[in-house]
């Protein structure tokens, strides 16, 4: 792999509300300070983290703002007074005292790029706690590593590492409606208002990242693979966890391969069992059902059950109607969809206390985590391609490298050049953009089909050409050669026996 | 981009979609309908792969959707329709108007092409199946099963898209998705003797239920009586109604069973649909269509040759016209002065000639021709064409096969004998969509002819090996022995005793009993 050495910097902002300045401070407001941590991956690859914090105190503005009655007030008032772009942080401290935060929690993060620390006593403690606040709210080492992971050696991931998604340029969203018994069962889902409703807003904020396109389908005689038990106890049917993976396979035939883009695809399905094998419930590892009847699969997507009530007569007719609660299915794929990304809340540490993200689906400082892990995968991915196409050069010098193609390559080392620098500046989203168009272009580069015109021209058909036409011209001047060359070595030995 | 689907195949719906495709009809065919044996065919298709499609206006790049088009739809049936490309594909300019809704038409934005050397099989048949919503768990789909279908005559499957009002009004416009599986069981001719059938015999299965889905589920036999004698043949399960329609200039009665109507599957689980004839059919001679063709080559040797095509009117009384499509690849080098069109021994000349040359290697020859056949006649058009000499990597790995040239397409507007009534979209979708008729007097045909197999000049592909034993040989000996004689040197040598070679001979001539050396 190809030595990377990427400098991530987070221009951190401290603000002291009134009361709450530690009293050992080196230097009076405001001044500048500078964290550094080194993220080592490998031998080859290194990531340092660089946190520049610039410590002042409140103007009079964020004071009346800090004065509001709960933490979210206060965040939603202090959010036009903030830095907004992206990847900064601005933290606020207020005394130890203060009512703003609940009692037993230390730190507050809001939805935007904001956080209220309380205020702990000495510089170095805060500084501690500052870390551990930017760390949640930007990128931990576990996050960084899991973008290198390719680069990482097995023993040291950790078994989350592989399981977000790739960073791509867009992704496709597919929601499917699985229905294997049509017979007994009409299921009608308002798929265009939900979608309207409850997904187009997160992936509004997520269009930074990449873009998206969503589609959906229904699918009928659709069966999992996997036959359920009964349970006589619950009598109802049951799928047991080691039986997930499974199920994935047989269904995925039916769902479809995107053969108009190149988009990575995130399937959600949706199942409703056949009436023989209703109710239908997904058992965790524990023998205990899942709360929310559903189950993801890294890098693939999300599958949920939905139980339809038997009729309250045995003979009514069928086929039943079905209206699904597309609110309740929507909670569970969006959740879904989060976690596939990788941005789950479930690392903070006790004392955090992180605000709910509402309508958008996912904080500003969510999109940022999201933004350091690929604008780093980016890097590291550009880098591999190329030291690859070098060395495939080195090894096999047949290929031709025609202009657009060495055009390409240039263009994709001036972007990540330019992506590492924005990234030690600190400007995560010129380095981010940087990085998408390196992307691009190296992909172009390395798989351009022109590379591969004249690859299989072996050197045994050259030989097996000439070889017939010179060996037998070259075998008797070889022999007399050999025979001239005998002669003259006697002839210096015996020079006397010349006649 | 968000797009929602429920009974249309989603990967059909985001490929017309994303490359702007108004219209895209594409078929598979196995074997070439034998109209004198089987009458006239209601679909027909030529033999191979054909694919043609109307793009949007909004489509800037033709070509370039073209291709993508041609090698989405080769992943999706899994048929090698990626080989299409412009030595293949030609822009007709009246041969093919849209079947659907159109808001003029302008010929660059369609492409016609046809791939002769393709074999339909299973694996084209399973994506086929894929695409209905039931699929081939319910509803008549359930007949289809490949192990029988493919054990026909003649096997086409075909899949046609276009837009269509959704209602009389017509303020909304659907994508409606068309697909016909056309199959003949040639029971007479392959030994079976009677031509008594039933979907057992066909299928080795029967209808068992409807797919839940579907609004209208119907089976329609042709008990159409010939010269006017009834009770020839006899259908059994008694059907749920009688539909008569006039299809093709023919007056047809059809026997229906409508699979949603809940007396059908009363008496029985299973329908199993049988037709038995009361008497012996001593002719099994079908009515021969108005308009017919066939095509040959003519002409002798590997250097020339002819193609002709035979179009027969066998309207008694009614001349029509005809436009004839033929598309010839570039290696066949079509002489236009050639072209000759002779009715009843007299000349007939076009009406409207579209030609355009082939360029080598680019682009084939097009040829559409407007003619008009007058009643009750043959008429014979032929034109001369060279073989052209393929550079040695072009030829295919089993040269001496031949080389296909696609089928031509005759689309007419056919007079009929009997006035046809306009049919209601609603009552009868299956034959507005099938027959449709613009004017009660003509119905429109589109047929195919044969398609050609032409032998090329074909190198001798050992000659390089050859060329390189003989040179070598001539060097090696030549070289060799000249060599030899210049520098060699001679000495004077001892007699010896003698080698291993004399003591070898000497052995052989004690056995022979003859004095040693």
């Amino acid at each position: 792999a190809a030595p990377v050495q990427v400098q991530l910097v987070v221009p951190m902002a401290v603000v002291f509300g009134p009361g709450s300045v530690p009293g050992d401070l080196p230097r009076p407001l405001p001044f500048r300070d500078v964290q550094e941590m080194e993220i080592s991956v490998n031998l080859r690859t290194s990531v340092t983290s660089r946190y520049e914090m610039l410590y002042r105190s409140t103007t009079g503005q964020e004071e009346a703002a800090l004065a509001a009655a709960t933490a979210r007030e206060a965040d939603a008032a202090l959010h036009p007074l903030q830095d907004t772009t992206l990847g900064s942080l601005t933290v606020y401290v207020v005394p130890e005292t203060s009512s703003l935060l609940p009692q037993g929690i230390k730190v507050y993060v809001g939805k935007h790029r904001s956080a209220l620390v309380r205020a702990g006593g000495s510089l170095a403690a805060l500084q501690a706690q500052l870390r551990e606040v930017a760390q949640v709210m930007s990128f931990t080492a576990s996050s960084i590593a899991a973008a290198l992971s390719d680069r990482v050696p097995d023993g040291q991931l950790s078994p989350d590492a592989r399981r977000y998604l790739k960073s791509s340029l867009g992704y496709e969203i597919t929601f499917s409606l699985l229905n294997p018994d049509p017979k007994s069962h009409t299921v009608d889902w308002d798929i265009e208002g939900a979608v309207n409703r409850y997904v187009k807003p997160v992936l509004d904020k997520l269009s930074l990242v990449a873009n998206f396109s969503v589609d959906s389908q229904i699918l009928y005689y659709a069966v999992l693979g996997v036959t359920p038990r009964y349970d006589k106890e619950s009598s109802s049917f049951l799928l047991s966890a080691h039986s997930l993976p499974h199920v994935i396979n047989p269904v995925e035939a039916r769902l479809g391969s995107s053969a108009a883009s190149l988009y990575p695809v995130l399937n959600f399905l949706l199942y409703v069992p056949e009436r023989s094998h209703s109710p239908l419930y997904i058992q965790d590892k524990d023998g205990a059902p899942v709360s929310t009847n559903a189950f993801h699969s890294p890098r693939w997507g999300g599958i949920m059950v939905y139980n339809v009530e038997a009729p309250a007569s045995s003979q009514a007719s069928l086929p039943l109607h079905v209206d699904v609660d597309m609110a309740r299915v929507m909670e569970v794929f969006l959740a879904q969809l989060r976690l596939l990304f990788g941005l789950s809340r479930e690392e903070v540490p006790p004392e955090f206390l992180l605000e709910r993200p509402g309508n958008e689906g996912l904080a500003d400082w969510e999109l940022d985590h999201l933004l350091w892990a690929h604008t780093v995968e980016n890097i590291a991915t550009v880098s591999t391609t190329l030291t690859s196409l070098a060395q495939l050069l080195d090894k096999i010098g047949n290929i031709v490298i025609k202009d657009d193609v060495a055009s390409e390559v240039y263009r994709a080392v001036d972007s990540v050049q330019s992506a590492v620098t924005e990234l030690s500046l600190g400007h995560l989203h010129a380095a981010f953009q940087a990085s998408k168009e390196a992307i691009t272009s190296s992909e172009k580069a390395f798989f351009d089909p022109s590379l591969l015109h004249l690859l299989y021209f072996p050197d045994d058909q050259k030989f097996a050409i000439y070889i017939p036409l010179f060996l037998p011209m070259a075998v008797p001047i070889l022999l007399s050669l050999a025979k001239i060359v005998r002669e003259t070595r006697q002839c210096k030995k015996e020079p006397t026996k010349m006649d | 981009a968000v797009s929602h689907y429920r009974l249309f195949p989603k990967a059909l719906g985001r490929l017309v979609a994303a490359l702007g495709v108004r219209e895209l009809h594409l078929a598979l065919t196995q074997g070439f309908w034998r109209t004198r044996y089987w009458g006239q065919p209601p679909l027909q298709a030529p033999a191979g792969a054909e694919l043609w499609v109307w793009f949007q206006p909004t489509v800037t790049d033709v070509d370039k959707a073209w291709k993508e088009l041609s090698n989405i739809l080769s992943g999706i049936f899994c048929a090698s329709l990626n080989f299409i490309d412009s030595t293949n594909t030609v822009i007709p300019t009246a041969s093919f108007k849209p079947l659907g809704l159109a808001n003029g038409t302008d010929h660059h934005l369609l492409r016609y092409a046809v791939l002769p050397r393709e074999v339909v099989c299973t694996e084209n048949l399973t994506p086929w199946k894929k695409l209905l919503p039931c699929g081939s768990k319910a509803g008549l789909a359930v007949l289809l099963k490949a192990e029988r279908l493919f054990h026909s005559s003649y096997h086409s499957q075909a899949v046609h898209i276009r837009p269509v009002c959704r209602d009389a009004s017509c303020l909304a416009v659907s994508w409606e998705l068309r697909q016909t599986l056309t199959v003949v069981f040639d029971f007479f001719s392959s030994g079976q003797g009677k031509k008594d059938w039933s979907l057992f015999k066909m299928f080795s299965r029967t209808l068992t239920d409807t797919c839940p889905l579907a609004s209208q589920s119907k089976v329609y036999v042709d008990i159409s009586p010939k010269n006017k004698e009834k009770e020839l043949l006899e259908v059994s399960p008694p059907p749920t109604s009688v539909h008569e329609a006039i299809v093709q200039g023919d007056k047809k009665t059809y026997a229906v069973y409508d699979l949603l109507s809940p007396s059908l599957f009363n008496t029985s689980r299973s329908l199993n649909v049988q037709l038995k004839w009361k008497r012996p059919q001593d002719s099994s001679e079908m009515p021969i269509p108005t308009l017919h063709a066939q095509r040959y080559v003519g002409g002798y040797g590997l250097q020339t040759g002819e193609i002709c095509t035979l179009i027969y009117n066998t309207h008694p009384f009614r001349a029509f016209p005809v436009i004839l499509l033929e598309t010839v690849p570039w290696y066949l080098r079509l002489y236009v002065h050639t072209l000759t069109i002779v009715t009843k021994g007299k000349e007939n000349k076009p009406s409207y000639i579209h030609y355009q040359p082939a360029q080598d290697r680019r682009r084939p020859h097009l040829l559409e021709m407007l003619i008009q056949l007058p009643a009750n006649s043959v008429t014979k058009i032929t034109i001369q064409f060279e073989r052209a000499l393929l550079k040695w990597t072009e030829y295919p790995p089993d040269p001496n096969h031949g080389f296909y040239v696609g089928s031509s397409v005759l689309s007419a507007l056919v007079p009929s004998v009997i006035a046809m009534k306009d049919l209601d979209v609603e009552q009868s979708p299956l034959f507005t969509s099938l027959f449709p008729s613009s004017d009660g007097s003509s119905y429109f045909v589109r047929l195919y002819t044969e398609p050609l197999l032409v032998n090329l000049p074909t190198p001798d592909f050992s000659m390089p090996y050859n060329v390189i034993c003989l040179t070598c040989t001539v060097v090696a000996v030549c070289y060799g022995s000249f060599y030899n004689l210049l520098t060699r040197t001679f000495h004077v040598e001892e007699p010896s005793r003698g080698g291993l070679a004399k003591r070898l001979a000497n052995v052989i001539r004690k056995f022979r009993g003859v004095p040693p050396l």
